[in-house]
């Protein structure tokens, strides 16, 4: 009996704050807008009972879905969501594996340190830290200063408010998570499998791309989805970094929700996009599930 | 063993037998401390080489020498005549096992044996054709496909050996490769490997902390301690007629007994080693000059126990029975003399005991011939 009260608790915790909330979500995406507080109906009228339940699922209907494929603003926007992501992603690769195998390769007592500085920047507040770039990036600001000094550019960069603005904030947000499970995976790796490598007719390149790149494998699989998830519905880093021809999904989810006030197609668009994440979730869950195989 | 009438494999006493291995006045230094001291030492082809000492003295580190991991402070290491000093490793031929196994995680069986063949980049049917030998030569025909988790350590280990051999070096080198077998295992590990070397002709050398898998396997052992080498000499001669104090004592059992000794005279010297005690008599090729501080070193299997003083015996001293080990096949005898001094005595139980011939406390003699043990400079 207490056993099953120990696997309760996160189920409760599940169901209570994942659950819930979907359901409450998809029953709005399902209803229609209504000049009222809240703004959609039908509301669910316990006292009515059973016949107000039926009248209740009689009005819910995928009006909502539909619109949204009647519309190319949407599923462009899904589109440009996940390129940006993808690009992204693979960005932060190229970022965060250098750095990862510089930190497996450093001295051991120097590796706590380096992982300090890569955790650190989480000390501060993301949306301080997506703020101060906007100080760095933008036409005034200390880059295109220090260029026009250095005498190697004459007419500042335009660089804020643009994709490549944002492309810059995903990697600098996210890099932690590509670089971590990286480097665990780098970490563990035997030396000697490089030794035994050489010893066989491996030069270092051919040692790095026979042995240590697929050894990290899962570790790259594991912080390129870290990395693309959050990525895919981002909106702070695009409304703050990214200009008006940045089109990404978050965005329109919250111009829905707070501009346009219209929380039935607001919630569509989120359950279509949870939908389209589903995807991704699952071919990460199997990486880490392969991975704890091959280690046990 | 070299069949009846064949020579006896023994390239290290022909003063013309050019050597596979030369260490030439090798030094190694990390920082202040010294791994390897000014050693100097040949190892010939088809030899199966042991280097055997503690851990730290620096037996791993001569095996990294010669792989290449590592380079001499000082002095230079040949193989077949050349200088290894700018040569990468992989461009060596040198093979090695490693301690680890080291086997490629997210590779096969197969493709594990197969990667030193790739990377020079042999014909296909080529490389398979040899993979297949090698995979029949350490019997696993049965789990090429498997990945290295999927095998025994047993099994792991033959995978290693496998693949350090599949490129036909000129010499292999085994990093304490038995260390992580269970007994029974290792034994027959022991043998196995003693085939292959016979079958591939390759020279091995070994390294070991263990004197008795050196002992099984080797054709001549290196004892080392602190970056030198103790002795190099074959297994038996290494354990009847150790140069010094601490390859008697490192190697097997030993009585060690301290004393003065009197000038040589026919090869013979007299020993005195306590109050009250007969002078040792026994025979040496050393210079030893009248007076000089000696080790007197004889193994417990060359004394003998008995309740009277043997009539002939040239050495005897009389003691009582301090403890008794019963090893099965062997029984050893403590034997506490007046002088305090304990002189161990190893019998062979050829009868089965029904009664014990001596007890706890029984008063025994303990003799030994002029020739049973080795006067070591001390």
């Amino acid at each position: 009996m207490r056993r099953y009260l120990v696997i309760a608790l996160p189920y409760l915790w599940l169901l209570g704050l994942f659950l819930v909330p979907f359901l409450i979500v998809l029953k709005i995406s399902l209803s229609d807008l209504n000049l009222s507080i809240p703004p959609y109906m039908p509301q669910l009228d316990p006292s009515a009972g059973w016949e107000g339940l039926k009248d209740f699922f009689s009005q819910l209907d995928f009006e909502n879905f539909v619109f949204l494929t009647e519309d190319d603003l949407y599923w462009k926007a899904y589109l440009s969501s996940l390129k940006i992501a993808v690009v992204a992603t693979l960005l932060t690769l190229c970022v965060g594996y250098p750095m990862a195998y510089g930190m497996a390769r450093a001295p051991s007592e120097w590796r706590p340190t380096l992982m300090m500085l890569v955790i650190l920047p989480f000390w501060t507040s993301f949306l301080i830290r997506v703020y101060s770039w906007m100080g760095i990036l933008s036409n005034e600001g200390f880059l295109n200063q220090f260029l026009l000094w250095t005498g190697l550019i004459s007419e500042p960069l335009v660089i804020m408010n643009t994709t490549t603005a944002v492309y810059i904030g995903i990697v600098y947000t996210y890099l932690p998570f590509m670089i971590l499970p990286i480097y665990s995976a780098l970490e563990k790796m035997d030396d000697s499998l490089l030794e035994a490598a050489e010893d066989l007719g491996c030069s270092r390149l051919q040692a790095f791309w026979l042995v240590t790149f697929p050894l990290s494998k899962s570790g790259i699989i594991a912080g390129c989805f870290l990395v693309l998830i959050p990525s895919i519905g981002e909106f702070v880093i695009p409304s703050l970094l990214g200009g008006s021809d940045t089109l990404m999904i978050g965005k329109v989810l919250w111009e829905e929700f707070f501009n346009n006030r219209d929380w039935p197609v607001a919630s569509a668009v989120a359950v279509i996009l949870l939908a389209i994440l589903v995807i991704p979730i699952i071919l990460f869950q199997r990486n880490e599930q392969k991975q704890r195989e091959a280690d046990g | 063993m070299p069949a009846n009438g064949a020579p006896i494999f023994a390239p290290w006493d022909d003063p013309d037998a050019k050597p596979l291995i030369r260490f030439e006045n090798v030094t190694k230094r990390f920082g202040d401390f010294t791994a390897i001291d000014n050693l100097t030492l040949d190892i010939y082809e088809r030899e199966f080489f042991a280097l055997l000492g503690p851990s730290g003295c620096g037996k791993t580190t001569m095996m990294r020498m010669l792989a290449g991991f590592e380079t001499p402070t000082e002095g230079k290491i040949f193989v077949g005549g050349q200088d290894m000093g700018p040569i990468a490793p992989n461009q060596r031929p040198v093979n090695m096992m490693f301690q680890s196994y080291a086997l490629f995680p997210h590779l096969s069986v197969y493709e594990n044996i197969a990667f030193g063949l790739r990377r020079d980049g042999k014909p296909k049917d080529e490389i398979h054709h040899r993979v297949e030998e090698m995979l029949r030569m350490v019997r696993l025909q049965k789990f090429a496909k498997r990945k290295p988790h999927q095998i025994s350590g047993g099994q792991r280990q033959r995978v290693a050996l496998a693949r350090s051999l599949a490129k036909e070096p000129k010499l292999l080198l085994l990093d304490e490769p038995l260390g992580a077998l269970d007994a029974k295992l290792r034994e027959d590990t022991q043998f196995e490997l003693m085939d292959i070397q016979e079958k591939t002709g390759t020279t091995f050398v070994i390294v070991t902390h263990d004197q008795e898998e050196a002992m099984t396997v080797a054709s001549r052992i290196a004892v080392m301690d602190e970056g030198k080498v103790m002795q190099v000499s074959t297994p038996d001669r290494i354990y009847e007629f150790p140069d010094n104090a601490y390859v008697a004592d490192f190697i097997g059992d030993v009585n060690l007994i301290e004393g003065r000794s009197s000038a040589a005279i026919d090869e013979t010297v007299q020993i005195e080693w306590a109050e009250g005690q007969q002078a040792i008599t026994a025979q040496t090729q050393r210079p030893i000059a009248a007076g000089q501080k000696v080790f007197y070193a004889i193994r417990p299997e060359k004394v003998t126990i008995s309740p009277d003083r043997p009539a002939d015996a040239v050495n005897a001293a009389q003691g009582k029975i301090l403890d008794i080990a019963y090893l099965g096949n062997l029984s050893t005898y403590h034997v506490q003399l007046p002088t305090g001094q304990v002189i161990k005595s190893q019998m062979a139980n050829t009868r089965r005991i029904s009664r014990r011939p001596y007890t706890w406390e029984d008063q025994v003699w303990v003799s030994w011939t002029k020739t049973g043990g080795s006067v070591l400079e001390g």
